[in-house]
């Protein structure tokens, strides 16, 4: 094992991607020179040169279009937009192109198109810098979306997407990436599609991803001074879905919550609340609750951001309130 | 509470927030209604021959609250910012040719002396940057520098790069609908003049005559992108043409030189012959923002060499040419500038924050039209 932060462990299974096949090449803003705005990339256009390394124009749709026709004749490339509230400037390459080429084409074409971008607020960067869209895209068929939450699925979770022929969402959260983890020496793959227990418990199931996934470990940690032991999943993907590792956990402890840092209305949180209800009605001894940030543009002023953002309190708050325990 | 969501109160967030408001241990929020704002002056006709020693007054001022947002960045009371440092003339040269509080003025992160030039004081503007209660612009909701401020022809909502542009156009379009003779001037950076909204909006433009001013600062950076990465012609003026519309370069570091080019523009717009594209090569003298490194991407020499075209040092050196400027009168500029940002820092800093029992207020929007 060796201990990492989560943007290193990206670095390296872009390396390894870069180092590996030769038809990957890396595209995006300031991920040249620079090294990224996270500084994900730093090194890389030493190490690999323009021609695999390249700085675009402010474009994301074309650089993003340019991408998926890159990836369905024949090559793999791993597009970097620098936050996902930009991504919305080439949704239309996304959602109405690269998700459904292999349907549209019935199956003739691929677009193995890994979209790397950063999600999340809490750095007081407001109302169109902050937002999380990682449920929309998990919406539509044909697009994968990947929510690391440590350093180990990061590195593990790229390694599958490489190998997958789908358009890919990889969504890192801003403020994961100085998060140490242990990261395996030896090779290891996670597949895509199979959630996480981060943490075991019995009296009441907590469902993050991504950013919240650290949230609801700290509400762990505090229901359990309380008496209250928590079991925290991390979904890891939310396309595709693990439902089967979720409802498990609710047949043994009959509470469930999720929670989700993005707005409550049309949150992913009510996808997998309705799921559990429906196939695991008969286990539950309460509603399934659903903690999100409110239905606000997130605010610059820190004192207002801070107090929009689901923590720990509210999930600790929730339990004991809702559930009576 | 939450009305226009149809989301119920059962959660957490909500609970806490009537327990705050019921309790009246959080004050209410500033009104963000524009009453405590003084009325704007309205300039009928610009002046044919701007007066240089008052912008030189305007410029110092503008450099000094600039670095002193800086420091209050350095010093964690300021969460970002993008200087306006080396693209002065250029932002104050281009308000002066147009009519205040008449004309409108859609421009971006990077504009703190238009901010200042239309109304603005040192000390609303800080308030932005720290967050304060009071803060004219959006609340400190959004972005420092960003949010509106009709009063003055202010729009800045977004900094989702070259998204104002379509929408001034649109502006440019109300106008000329109505019957005004409003310009539209747009701000935007070179970077910006890569997106498909820049494009989109100056065909646009072109082909219904739109009275618009595309300003374009150019700096040479789009963040650390060099212009040979973000384009192939080495002017952004020179794709004027393909939209059918005139393309001006003008050295955006003097002052006089971008007051001319804009005031012709302006008189195209506003006699119907339609929208003008104006390259103001700037000069960037600091990172991006408060949260780059561009010693990464930029040689030190590169811009010790800009700084020989500091708009500032040349404005100076003008007036001292022409006899206009001497050194006592410099030294009071510079210490009246250093009181004022003195003062509005104290002020701003001193200023509560914002309240926060009134997250929705706002979200649907309720002013009228
Ligand atoms: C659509 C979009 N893509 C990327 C960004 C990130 N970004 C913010 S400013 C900027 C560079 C803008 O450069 P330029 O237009 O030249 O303006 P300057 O900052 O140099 O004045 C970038 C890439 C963004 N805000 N919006
Ligand atoms: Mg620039």
């Amino acid at each position: 094992m060796t201990e990492m932060i989560l943007r290193d462990a990206v670095a390296k299974a872009l390396r390894e991607a870069l180092d590996t096949d030769d038809r990957t090449f890396l595209m995006g803003e300031d991920i040249g020179a620079y090294g990224g705005p996270y500084a994900v990339t730093r090194g890389f256009l030493e190490d690999y040169g323009e021609d695999r390394i390249r700085d675009t124009p402010i474009a994301e749709a074309v650089f993003v279009g340019a991408g998926a026709g890159a990836a369905m004749i024949g090559m793999r490339p791993i597009v970097e937009v620098m936050t996902i509230n930009f991504s919305l400037v080439a949704i239309d390459q996304i959602v109405n192109h690269a998700a459904k080429l292999s349907y549209m084409s019935d199956g003739q074409l691929s677009v193995p198109l890994i979209i790397r971008t950063v999600t999340g607020g809490g750095g007081q960067l407001a109302a169109t810098h902050s937002q999380s869209f990682e449920n929309w895209y998990a919406s539509v068929p044909g697009l994968r979306v990947v929510v690391p939450a440590t350093p180990q699925d990061a590195l593990g979770l790229f390694r599958t997407c490489r190998k997958d022929n789908n358009p890919i969402i990889f969504a890192e959260h801003s403020l994961l990436y100085r998060v140490r983890g242990e990261v395996p020496d030896e090779y290891y793959e996670i597949p895509l599609g199979k959630a996480r227990i981060a943490r075991p418990g019995d009296d009441v199931t907590i469902v993050s991803y991504s950013g919240m996934v650290r949230v609801a470990e700290e509400a762990a940690e505090k229901l359990d001074e309380l008496g209250i032991s928590a079991e925290v999943i991390d979904l890891r993907t939310l396309s595709p879905l693990d439902l089967d590792t979720v409802v498990e956990s609710v047949k043994k402890t009959n509470r469930a919550v999720v929670v989700e840092e993005t707005w409550k209305t049309g949150g992913f949180s009510g996808t997998i609340a309705s799921n559990i209800q429906e196939v695991a009605f008969d286990e539950l001894d309460g509603p399934v609750l659903r903690i999100n940030g409110p239905d606000v543009p997130a605010p610059y002023a820190r004192n207002i951001e801070q107090a929009m953002i689901p923590s720990a309190d509210w999930i600790v708050e929730s339990v004991t309130y809702n559930f009576g325990l | 509470m939450a009305e226009q969501t149809g989301n119920h109160e059962n959660g957490a967030f909500e609970r806490a927030v009537r327990t705050a408001a019921e309790s009246g241990t959080d004050k209410p929020m500033v009104s963000n209604t524009k009453s405590n704002k003084q009325a704007p002056v309205v300039d009928e006709k610009p002046t044919d021959s701007p007066d240089l020693l008052s912008m030189y007054r305007r410029m110092v001022l503008c450099r000094a609250l600039d670095e002193r947002i800086w420091m209050l960045n350095r010093q964690g009371k300021a969460a970002i910012m993008a200087s306006s440092q080396g693209h002065e003339a250029g932002q104050i040269g281009s308000v002066e040719a147009l009519k205040k509080g008449y004309d409108q003025f859609y421009i971006y992160y990077r504009d703190l002396a238009v901010l200042l030039e239309l109304g603005l004081t040192p000390t609303e503007i800080i308030k932005g940057f720290v967050a304060k209660e009071g803060e004219p612009l959006s609340g400190a909701r959004q972005f420092p520098t960003h949010g509106a401020h009709p009063e003055y022809g202010i729009i800045n909502l977004s900094n989702v790069v070259a998204t104002h542009i379509p929408q001034g156009v649109g502006a440019a379009l109300s106008a000329k609908m109505k019957g005004e003779d409003r310009v539209v001037i747009i701000y935007f950076g070179d970077g910006a003049s890569s997106a498909g909204d820049c494009h989109e909006a100056m065909n646009f433009a072109a082909i219904h005559k739109l009275p618009v001013i595309f300003f374009c600062e150019n700096n040479k950076y789009a963040i650390s992108v060099p212009l040979k990465n973000q384009m192939a012609v080495d002017s952004v003026a020179s794709r004027a043409e393909g939209y059918g519309m005139p393309g001006i370069e003008v050295d955006g570091c003097d002052i006089t030189a971008v007051y001319e080019a804009t005031f012709e523009a302006a008189q195209r717009a506003r006699s119907g012959q339609g929208p003008s594209l104006i390259e103001a090569q700037v000069e960037r003298y600091l990172p991006h923002t408060s949260d780059d490194d561009d010693s990464i991407y930029r040689p030190p020499e590169e811009i010790e060499e800009a700084k020989k075209r500091d708009p500032l040092q040349m404005l100076k050196d003008l007036l001292y040419s022409s006899d206009t400027l001497d050194e006592e009168q410099e030294d009071l500029i510079n210490k009246d500038a250093r009181q004022i940002v003195n003062e509005a820092t104290e002020e701003a800093e001193n200023a509560p924050y914002p309240a926060t029992n009134d997250f929705y207020k706002h979200v649907v929007g309720d002013n009228p039209a």
